[in-house]
């Protein structure tokens, strides 16, 4: 489109008009356009998992140095996953392409390419899927919507199936159900086969193998990071907090993203569990091994997630906890919503888990023996077990931004919003269609959170963004609450272009700041350091 | 006849005509799903281009036309258009169409048939040396969402990182992910 | 060119009953051994589908979940968006299959700034869904009265139902406006709408051209054309007690109008058709949300390598000795 190198005049200008004739969405090929996609992985990431075809590769060469028999691996690779998924065999079939799920999709509302639409996404792959394997496809070919599986038909599903956030919104409005989530994670492992992976989600997947987290960091330095921490919250607080790691006997396990040990604003929610852990008396421990929730194995393959969560239950076991009690993260909990006891289970080594402090069953976790902290402390508040001051979070103006993984693949609404209302007095909700189930994406979901593909991922924020612009505008909202540590990452950003001036917070960021503690100094700053307005502080 | 109860008067239509112009910028199943304006949050990027002419529109046929505000509502549209696959000449080409759609109105309505006053033809020049202006304005709007968006990834790796950073003594092998 | 393509189909397998019949005479062909034939393709087909749908697997628990999830006794879960028992999982489906519930979602109407209520464009894509199956569900069980002596009750009463305006001899049936104006509806929506045209394929137009002619030759038969219908319903009785029989004096349009609907028949268990079934297959629907309480199995499971706490601990104990944290091995 760009018509960059002689500058037309402004008559011309004003009349360009991208209307192309109407033509079939097969015979438009694919185009890269710079900051739409992500770097190659290399190839030292790939081996360090024992992933196929390592090999210096780029999205933008012609070559793509495939194997000669690349188009055979693909082809055995769906044939194998239409029996290994029920989803994909079905959603293969059954789409009657109404067009529901079209503008359901954040990259196709803030971008507008047609082939963001999810039904296109999935017919992308669905083309392939009727030439191989279906009669109407094998005999009447383009009229049956098939087509030929090419270099340049992979070439499309991967730019777009690294284009997709896996957020199943589409899924929610589809009659059935389909998924393009689901789609686009077995396109993946298709394009995996092939070693057609991305660098920024193949360094966490290599790193998380080695160390247990997406850095590579070691147990010294995680430690060493959240003795960081407790200086911190004593400073802040005037007590000094004490954690332990990887203490045996312990009662419970905690597992977070370890995004909110390294990054800000995530290490704020890091320390607001803390102070409340120390709180209530928690007899917990962390795990330098499993000291990451998150797996960007989910974005490679089933088989590398589930290669990346074996040290979740194996060092509740070698520990001796009875229950894991699990961080503010989103795909983290689709994992441990959806598919860690499957993976790993059935964890018949740990104890139902039973909340120390009040005594309540989580008998919804009673299988997996893995509770979510937001229903962990919305509990403890609804027993009246901590003295929160929620004026010290008067200066903010709250809206919560639900996570794409926690809303529809888990469906933790009510337990985030309890908390926030009982440590903040001023909360405003985003407009109905925009939250809850019908929640937009950051945009940066799925290992797409990397520097190289920012365009995409401000275009694809940006229905999340103009809802926080209403309320911003409405009622002067100013900081953007969540539980995912990739909104933490990738939410800042966002607001910095769309809406600068609302911050971003994890939802114990926000506890912390309004826990009172026992013993405590008279608080003057926050969580981050700053002067808290209106208590001694500046201002 | 006084240009800008000219343009008062035919603001729905001139607003019509310039938003179908900019929604041709975009693939056609796209501009018309763009131009349903049901709903400012199921369809962002066509409200606010919608709503964002607008304000354009009426900031510049406005007597004493506020730059600060113009530049504002023109942001608002052109940081969308500068994430969107156009170039920096089509992210912002958009006001130029204004300029053609003028030229049409007063053309079609013959008012410079008719005598032209001299008042007329000064507020004629006056009205598209501000739409030159909006182009001026717009341009370095586009440049400074570019830079943005390349600051943004500077700082956005480093706020991942941050707690590292600080105490980058006790990291023994550096992370392998790019600070840049 | 899709949509010419599939309107020529149509138009041709009219041309060839026209020629089978009038021309060669194969009343027989027509009239018996095609409706056997499309009868079994579909009941093969669709079963051989839901059979090999069946084979697959489900590895993975994932129901796409639309609501509060079961959680602290004190918060309300919302049982059918996000159901934790099969109950609820029953009753999503229910609501999911009878009332299209996910595509209703779409049309909520909201309430935006001052007093103006919006309504998504797809509550028309929802209402002629449902005015489009519903009629058809009706049609077809309307026409069990071809294939039944006596006439069962509730076929009679549904026919009763369907006249109640007694407009006209013979009688309107309200269902037969109803699917023309939503049939013409959901091909405006394909050949209009720029969105929805670039999604269609060829095999999307054909089945509406289809249905739409099997409804207006249904319709010109009965208001119009009035065929025998005595004779018809020797033809059809002679079918489902297998003594096919052929009465004279039938008119041309039963012959077509039968042969779209076996086309349809046929022509079923190839196309997205079969969403008819495979929507109580889809995994994202008909699995309840509770993997916390009860464990799935994988049932492709396999051991995979993995890197044990002892190599971790091998490679980083000196660190870990040296910064205080606990290890296995001293
Ligand atoms: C359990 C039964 C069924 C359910 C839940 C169901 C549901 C749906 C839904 C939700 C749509 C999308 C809306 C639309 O595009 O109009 C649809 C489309 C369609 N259905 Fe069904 N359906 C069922 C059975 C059938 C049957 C028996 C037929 C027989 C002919 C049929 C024919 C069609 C056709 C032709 C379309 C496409 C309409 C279009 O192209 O716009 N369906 N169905
Ligand atoms: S909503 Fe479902 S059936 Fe309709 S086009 Fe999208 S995926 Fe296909
Ligand atoms: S899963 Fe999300 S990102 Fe992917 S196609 Fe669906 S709506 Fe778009």
């Amino acid at each position: 489109m760009a018509t960059k190198g002689k500058p037309p005049k402004p008559e011309e200008l004003s009349k360009i008009s991208y209307t192309p004739p109407q033509r079939n969405w097969m015979d438009i090929p694919v185009e890269f356009k710079p900051g739409m996609y992500c770097h190659a992985t290399r190839p030292k990431y790939l081996e360090a998992v024992g992933m196929p075809f390592p090999r210096d590769w780029s999205p933008a060469d012609a070559d793509w140095k495939l194997p000669d028999n690349w188009k055979e691996i693909i082809l055995q690779g769906i044939k194998e996953r239409l029996m290994k998924y029920r989803t994909f065999h079905v959603f293969m079939d059954i789409c009657v392409r109404c067009g529901a799920c079209a503008d359901k999709c954040h990259f196709f509302l803030g971008g507008g390419d047609p082939k963001n639409m999810p039904v296109l996404r999935a017919e992308l792959l669905r083309s392939v899927y009727r030439k191989y394997f279906t009669t109407s496809g094998k005999i009447f070919g383009k009229a049956a919507g098939a087509r030929e599986l090419t270099e340049d038909v992979l070439k499309e599903i991967w730019y777009y199936y690294f284009q997709c956030t896996e957020c199943r919104r589409c899924s929610l409005f589809c009659p059935y159900g389909i998924d393009q989530a689901e789609i686009t994670i077995i396109g993946r492992e298709l394009l995996n086969l092939l070693g057609l992976n991305l660098d920024w989600i193949m360094g966490p997947v290599a790193n998380s193998y080695r160390t247990g987290n997406h850095l590579g960091l070691e147990p010294h330095t995680i430690k060493a990071n959240i003795d960081f921490m407790l200086d911190d919250i004593e400073t802040i607080t005037g007590i000094r907090v004490e954690t332990t790691f990887n203490r045996k006997g312990a009662e419970i396990l905690f597992i977070g993203p370890s995004g909110d040990l390294f990054g800000v604003p995530g290490n704020y929610v890091t320390m607001g569990e803390l102070m409340l852990f120390h709180e209530i008396g928690l007899d917990y421990t962390w795990s330098t091994m499993a000291c990451e929730g998150g797996n960007f194995g989910f974005f490679t393959s089933m088989e590398v997630a589930k290669k990346l969560y074996y040290k979740i239950y194996s060092e509740a076991k070698r520990l001796g906890v009875k229950w894991i009690l699990g961080g503010e993260c989103g795909h983290q909990w689709r994992l441990m919503n959806q598919y860690a006891d499957t993976w790993w289970g059935p964890p018949d080594f740990l104890e139902e888990p039973v909340s120390p402090i009040t005594g309540t069953k989580f008998e919804n976790a009673k299988g997996s023996k893995i509770v979510h902290i937001t229903e962990f402390t919305a509990d403890l508040i609804k027993h009246g077990k901590l003295k929160l001051d929620k004026s010290r979070n008067d200066h903010l103006k709250v809206t919560f931004h639900d996570s794409c993984n926690t809303s529809r693949a888990m469906g933790i609404f009510e337990e985030p919003r309890y908390i926030i209302k009982n440590v903040c007095n001023h909360f405003y909700e985003m407009p109905e269609s925009t939250i809850r189930e019908k929640t937009f994406c950051c945009g940066s979901g799925s290992g797409l959170n990397a520097g190289e593909n920012i365009e995409l991922r401000m275009r694809g924020g940006f229905p999340r963004a103009n809802a926080v612009k209403y309320v911003r505008e409405k009622f002067g909202v100013n900081m953007l609450a969540n539980i995912c540590a990739i909104d933490r990452a990738a939410l800042p950003t966002l607001m910095d272009y769309w809406n600068p001036g609302v911050d971003v917070c994890g939802v114990h960021e926000l506890l912390g700041n309004a826990l009172v503690m026992t013993g405590e100094i008279e608080r003057t700053l926050d969580l981050r350091g700053e002067p808290l307005p209106g208590k001694g502080g500046a201002e | 006849m006084n240009l800008r109860n000219f343009l008062t008067e035919k603001k729905t239509l001139i607003l019509s005509k310039w938003f179908n112009l900019i929604l041709d910028t975009y693939p056609p199943e796209t501009a018309k799903f763009f131009r349903n304006q049901d709903d400012p949050f199921r369809n962002p990027v066509g409200s606010t281009i919608f709503v964002g002419i607008e304000k354009i529109f009426d900031e510049i046929i406005k007597e004493k036309t506020d730059v600060a505000k113009l530049s504002i509502f023109l942001e608002e549209i052109i940081k969308i258009r500068a994430v969107q696959d156009f170039s920096a000449s089509q992210a912002i080409a958009f006001i130029f169409s204004f300029k053609d759609i003028l030229k049409d109105e007063i053309n079609q309505a013959d008012l410079l048939q008719k005598p032209a006053t001299k008042e007329f033809l000064m507020d004629l020049h006056d009205f598209q040396s501000k739409i030159d202006l909006a182009a001026l304005i717009s341009f370095d709007i586009y440049m400074k969402c570019r830079e943005k968006l390349y600051e943004l990834k500077a700082n956005e790796a480093k706020k991942m990182t941050y707690r590292l950073l600080q105490q980058a003594k006790l990291i023994v092998e550096s992370p392998e992910r790019d600070i840049n | 060119m899709g949509i010419l393509f599939s309107f020529a189909v149509v138009i041709a397998i009219v041309l060839i009953v026209f020629a089978g019949v009038r021309g060669a005479g194969l009343n027989y062909l027509f009239a018996i051994i095609i409706p056997y034939l499309a009868l079994l393709t579909f009941i093969i087909g669709v079963t051989y589908r839901v059979f090999n749908w069946g084979r697959s697997a489900v590895p993975f628990r994932v129901p796409t979940t639309g609501g509060q999830q079961f959680t602290l006794p004190w918060i309300k879960s919302n049982k059918l968006d996000n159901p934790h028992t099969s109950y609820g999982v029953i009753g999503r489906m229910i609501l999911e299959v009878l009332l299209f519930r996910s595509l209703f979602r779409n049309t909520k109407a909201e309430l935006h700034d001052g007093p103006r209520l919006v309504y998504g464009s797809e509550k028309l894509l929802w209402l002629a869904a449902i005015a489009f199956h519903y009629s058809f569900l009706v049609i077809l069980l309307r026409h069990l009265r071809f294939f039944t002596v006596p006439v069962p009750t509730p076929i009679q009463f549904l026919e009763f139902v369907d006249s109640f305006f007694q407009v006209g001899a013979p009688l309107v049936y309200i269902t037969n406006f109803v699917i023309v104006i939503a049939l013409l509806f959901l091909l405006y929506r394909r050949l209009g709408m720029p969105q929805i045209k670039y999604i269609s394929l060829p095999s999307d137009y054909f089945p509406l051209f289809l249905i739409l002619a099997i409804v207006l030759s249904g319709i010109y038969m009965r208001y119009f054309d009035k065929v025998d219908i005595v004779g018809v319903k020797q033809i059809t009785m002679g079918l489902v007690s297998f003594r096919p029989t052929i009465p004279d004096g039938i008119g041309i349009i039963f012959y077509i109008h039968l042969t779209l609907v076996c086309t349809l028949f046929a022509y079923f268990p190839f196309s997205k058709l079969v969403h008819m079934a495979g929507v109580f297959l889809s995994p994202t629907r008909n699995l309840a949300n509770n993997n916390r309480m009860q464990r799935h199995v994988n049932p492709w499971d396999y051991p995979i390598k993995v890197r044990s706490y002892d190599d971790y601990e091998n490679e980083f104990r000196e660190k870990m000795k040296k910064a205080g944290i606990p290890v296995e091995k001293e």
